[in-house]
């Protein structure tokens, strides 16, 4: 069985054009190479066709000298309606997708977020202790650029705009009144005033 | 009784789709829709009942769609292994169909689209019922795509933010996993020209040693990423738990579990000489350990018990790669018990988020004394699946530990140490989470919840007082009698243990011998 070559080559280039644009974060070109990978499978399976049986016919009326394997085409028929509809799916939520945030990429995981944050914000509390004490202040809370600009209790300040209940302040006022912590429980009264220019300021910016 | 067997065959694939069907054109009328779905769902636990034991005491069951016979045309097979999976996934959809309905019919706020959930779920029964009963890789494939793509619909359901988010992960995932296997179809086909899995198992010992290992790994791959195995896993924690909680709870009760089915077959009927042992086994040890850390770090119960559900397909992976007959029986007797715990789990979190309005362990607090029957719901299934002893998962960790010990293997031996290890930590993790959820006073939690705490200490002046007390947020009867009927299927499981035993152990030497099925299959050639 001998394949051409320049179909071979188009159904490589299919599957690695595929895979590289299923790499990206935008949807769009996540469902163009989708499309391009559900091709390249069904390129090759009517490329693979040959070995099988041949067609079902009694052999009196029509001879089946020189027929194709008529299986792969039932199998590609099947697997291009998949491709269709999956398509027409994945086209429908990455509108809906935009049409609720406005973007055509992919969205992290809230969820996952607070688990990495809160961690984060664990192991920095504990290797700064005498944190407020530097001339620095509050400058220094978030010494990364660009990274997610966080509350003392570790949400992000976007998310506390939004809960903003008096029990997650309390939780964190007793986080923070440790024995012996004169000045830094003013220091807490003084992140707590930034924080409430914080939440306006991004009230603000909506 | 004989001559019933092979009609009931095709039933549990065509009654959910005719079902589906009917459901659509009755989706004006919400309460006939939901007789026409509960009917079909009983109408197939009935006939899988009845299958599993007629393809128990007559062998297995083979149908040939439209009347051609193997070779040429599309067959259904049913034996032990399949009619087993279809009992249970039967029981399974059934009862989390009368939970879903009767939490929709309880909400207000109408969130999800009734006619649209009824006829996907409906579709999804029949794709995994499909996918149990195939006798042909292609159609094992259709069965995949039939309820995936439901799946992407239930799991999107409501189209919130959050839901999109999750199901763009999870749709794109699965669309990687299915491409993956139709290109292993495609180049099965290629090098043995059919796609019958009994011709196949013939045929793949003859093809060179290393296209099979491509083959095989195509395959494993596909799979791999539908039940969850450890490097493939990444996308289930993460998609998961937006979904309603009953359909995250026959998600993650059975679609997994299919991949387990696909990976049972690969390695029984197809790959049967050519092993891939270790990396298998080692993939298994990686896959327990590494979920269940992923467990331990989170705060959210459905991810917690995400993450359990990751970790817990290590052990049936460790089952199937060990690859003896005792290590068949103990996977597939584990992956009856887990399709079981897991779902009743899922359901009970679903009710918990229902009575305490989330669920975070940073703000729910006093289940126990607010709602002691969903506490001891939620606790059944919790023990269970940490393989505490009188329960279902410690006999099946004990028969997986077992056929590791007889294969005297340091890796088999390492992979009963990660086992322990996972189990304890799985008690640790469920441990944790029933003490935050359920024990502790609302007013601890890091988040309180208003109506918990308020409730709690009104609860405490009552019980003080020594009056009666009715909850004023109450979780609707069909629910808890569904979840109850779950947890009761898993404790049936710990009492019939010796039946089920038998009828895996029974099962796995179905799989041991492939040429019996081939030959069934095969045989109807010459008739």
């Amino acid at each position: 069985m001998s394949l051409p070559f320049i179909m071979v080559l188009a159904m490589g280039v299919l599957f690695a054009s595929g895979i590289y644009l299923m790499l990206e974060r935008s949807l769009t070109r996540v469902l163009l190479g989708f499309i391009l990978l559900g091709n390249g499978a069904n390129l090759l399976l009517i490329l693979t066709a040959g070995k099988g049986s041949s067609p079902l016919t009694d052999g009196k009326h029509l001879s089946t000298a020189g027929m194709s394997d008529p299986l792969p085409q039932a199998l590609i028929l099947t697997a291009i309606v998949i491709t269709f509809a999956v398509t027409a799916f994945l086209l429908a939520m990455i509108y809906r997708s935009w049409r609720l945030v406005r973007a055509d990429s992919l969205q992290d995981d809230a969820a996952d977020l607070q688990v990495a944050i809160t961690k984060m914000i664990d192991s920095e509390a504990e290797a700064s202790t005498d944190y407020d004490d530097t001339e620095f202040g509050d400058e220094a809370e978030s010494p990364i650029t660009g990274a997610v600009d966080l509350d003392d209790d570790g949400t992000p300040k976007e998310r506390d705009a939004e809960v903003d209940d008096p029990p997650a302040d309390h939780a964190h006022d007793r986080e923070r009144s440790d024995p012996g912590g004169g000045p830094r429980s003013t220091a807490s009264a003084g992140d707590a005033d930034d924080d409430e220019d914080g939440t306006t300021e991004t009230e603000e910016k909506r | 009784m004989i001559d019933i067997l092979p009609t009931l065959v095709p039933l549990p694939v065509l009654l959910p789709l005719i079902g589906a069907g009917l459901a659509l054109v009755l989706s004006k009328h919400s309460r006939a829709q939901n007789l026409v779905s509960i009917l079909t769902l009983s109408a197939v636990m009935i006939i899988a009942f009845i299958l599993l034991f007629g393809v128990d005491s007559n062998g297995p069951q083979v149908v040939a769609i439209g009347g051609w016979q193997p070779p040429v045309g599309i067959v259904l097979v049913a034996d032990r292994l399949s009619a087993l999976m279809l009992v249970v996934s039967s029981l399974v959809t059934l009862c989390v169909l009368v939970y879903a309905l009767s939490q929709d019919a309880n909400d207000d706020s109408n969130e999800t689209p009734i006619s649209v959930f009824n006829p996907s779920y409906l579709v999804l029964c029949a794709g995994v019922a499909n996918a149990f009963l195939a006798g042909d890789l292609f159609n094992l494939y259709v069965g995949f795509e039939m309820f995936l793509l439901a799946s992407y619909v239930l799991l999107t359901l409501g189209a919130t933010a959050e839901r999109i988010r999750a199901g763009v992960t999870y749709v794109v995932v699965s669309l990687v996993s299915s491409v993956i296997f139709l290109t292993a179809i495609g180049i099965i086909y290629a090098a043995t020209g059919t796609v019958n899995m009994a011709q196949l198992s013939e045929r793949i010992g003859d093809l060179p040693a290393d296209v099979q290992m491509i083959l095989h790994v195509l395959l494993l791959l596909g799979f791999g990423i539908k039940a969850a195995i450890f490097p493939l896993s990444f996308w289930l924690p993460d998609s998961y738990p937006t979904a309603p909680a009953p359909v995250t709870a026959v998600f993650a009760g059975l679609l997994t579990k299919v991949g387990i089915y696909a990976i049972i077959r690969t390695e029984t009927l197809l790959f049967a000489e050519s092993s891939l042992r270790v990396p298998l086994l080692i993939a298994a040890a990686l896959t327990m350990l590494i979920g269940i850390l992923g467990a331990i770090a989170q705060s959210e119960i459905k991810r917690i018990v995400s993450f359990t559900l990751v970790s817990h397909i290590g052990y049936m992976l460790f089952g199937v790669a060990l690859g003896t007959s005792v290590g068949l029986s103990a996977a597939i007797y584990y992956t009856v018990h887990h399709i079981i715990v897991q779902t009743a789990l899922f359901l009970a979190i679903g009710m918990v988020e229902m009575r305490g309005g989330s669920t975070s362990t940073r703000s729910l607090g006093g289940l126990m004394v607010l709602s002691p029957a969903l506490s001891i719901i939620f606790f059944i299934p919790a023990l269970n699946l940490s393989g505490i002893p009188p329960f279902s998962g410690f006999i099946g960790k004990v028969a997986l530990f077992a056929a590791g010990f007889s294969d005297h293997d340091w890796l088999a031996i390492s992979l009963i140490v990660a086992g322990t290890l996972t189990s304890l930590l799985t008690l640790y993790v469920i441990g944790r989470t029933f003490n935050l959820a359920f024990w502790r006073d609302p007013a601890d939690a890091e988040e309180p919840n208003e109506g918990l705490v308020s409730e709690f200490s009104e609860r405490k002046k009552t019980l003080l007082a020594g009056k009666t007390w009715k909850s004023q947020i109450g979780v609707p009867g069909p629910m808890v009698a569904a979840t109850s009927a779950v947890v009761l299927a898993s404790i049936i499981l710990t009492i019939g243990a010796a039946p089920l035993w038998d009828l895996s152990n029974r099962a796995a030497d179905n799989l041991q011998t492939p040429i019996n099925y081939v030959s069934t299959v095969l045989g109807g050639d010459d008739s």
